[in-house]
């Protein structure tokens, strides 16, 4: 047997759930691009500004955690498709 | 091949459901009153001994409820913000100890990666920002979350659209998601450790390499620890912003 006949004998139940798991790795890979690039540039710049006025460090770490959460969430929110795509 | 054939993924249904120990009562809801009972306690020890200079509970409670008015609400609301200080610490403890048992032997679970908990602290916290605006703002505080100022006439419409959606719809929604995937998130991350550790372990001669998904599982339960005790504190932290804004519109 040939493998596209193979591949043509196969039921689409196999085909879907495949392609449901292929698009659900995808996804939540391309979803944590942005915001680990996204979280870097925040964090280094609270970095480099502590750096410059470590008396202002207690402020600008309290605004990073904030840009964070705000930044995290996009990369949260593809996870929460990915769990949903593979297992609701 | 031969790690392959051995490892077997629980089901996420069975890492995440339990079944009921008496109707309506499992696990997480469990979690969810030790998570209010253990705060409680500490808070009545803390007042029950009352020597000028602070010693054991009542310093570490002392010391906490100052860390949150002076990095969570100094920086976020100001000084008058300093009476929602018990909604704020009790937001923070409870979440700290729902998501601290991730880490407790035998328990294991984080009781905020079940989706009912993060959505109803949100909703929670939505009604109070809502009721804090209109309390200080009066009517006009829908006004005003939709007509921010120093936005050109043009660009009006566009900004009110997307100013209605991220106050009213995209902040409770981010808050709870943000919680509960971070603490799912861990609790799969464990239990893949786990399972990895406990493969290699009874895989025969692969028990030479068992030390390191071993050391990977430590480190991770270290971190697990920074994660639940960061949610909480992020949690609290966007609540106070969200009431701030609700306190003094921006001119």
């Amino acid at each position: 047997m040939s493998l596209t006949q193979s591949f043509l004998a196969q039921t689409s139940g196999d085909l879907e759930v495949g392609l449901k798991a292929v698009g659900a790795g995808m996804g939540y890979g391309l979803a944590a691009i942005g915001p680990g690039v996204g979280i870097g540039i925040v964090v280094g710049n609270a970095i480099s500004s502590m750096a410059r006025q470590p008396e202002s460090a207690g402020m600008v770490r309290t605004t990073m955690f904030l840009g964070i959460a705000f930044t995290e969430a996009l990369a949260l929110i593809g996870f929460v498709v990915f769990i949903l795509l593979n297992f609701a | 091949m031969l790690l392959a054939a051995g490892l077997e993924f629980p089901p996420v249904s069975h890492l995440l459901q339990w079944p009921d120990l008496i109707p309506t009562i499992n696990k997480p809801i469990l979690i969810n009153f030790v998570a209010v009972i253990i705060p409680l306690v500490l808070f009545a020890l803390a007042i029950k001994n009352k020597e000028l200079v602070p010693t054991g509970v009542k310093n570490l409670m002392e010391s906490s409820l100052e860390f949150i008015e002076e990095s969570v609400i100094a920086q976020t609301i100001g000084p008058d913000g300093m009476k929602y200080l018990p909604f704020l610490a009790s937001l923070f403890f409870f979440i700290l100890f729902g998501n601290i048992f991730e880490v407790i032997p035998l328990i294991q679970f984080p009781s905020n990666a079940r989706m009912a908990m993060p959505a109803f602290l949100a909703l929670l916290v939505w009604v109070v920002y809502i009721a804090v605006g209109i309390q200080h703002q009066g009517p006009k505080y829908f006004l005003n979350v939709i007509n921010p100022p120093g936005v050109p006439k043009a660009l009006l419409p566009l900004v009110s659209l997307i100013e209605l959606v991220s106050t009213f719809i995209v902040r409770p929604f981010s808050l709870a998601v943000r919680l509960f995937a971070n603490m799912l998130a861990g609790h799969l991350l464990l239990v893949t450790f786990a399972v990895l550790t406990a493969t290699v372990i009874s895989g025969g001669a692969l028990i030479v390499i068992a030390p390191l998904p071993f050391v990977v599982l430590i480190g991770l339960i270290g971190f697990e620890i920074l994660v639940a005790f960061l949610q909480a504190f992020i949690f609290t932290i966007l609540t106070a912003v969200y009431i701030g804004g609700s306190m003094h519109p921006e001119h």
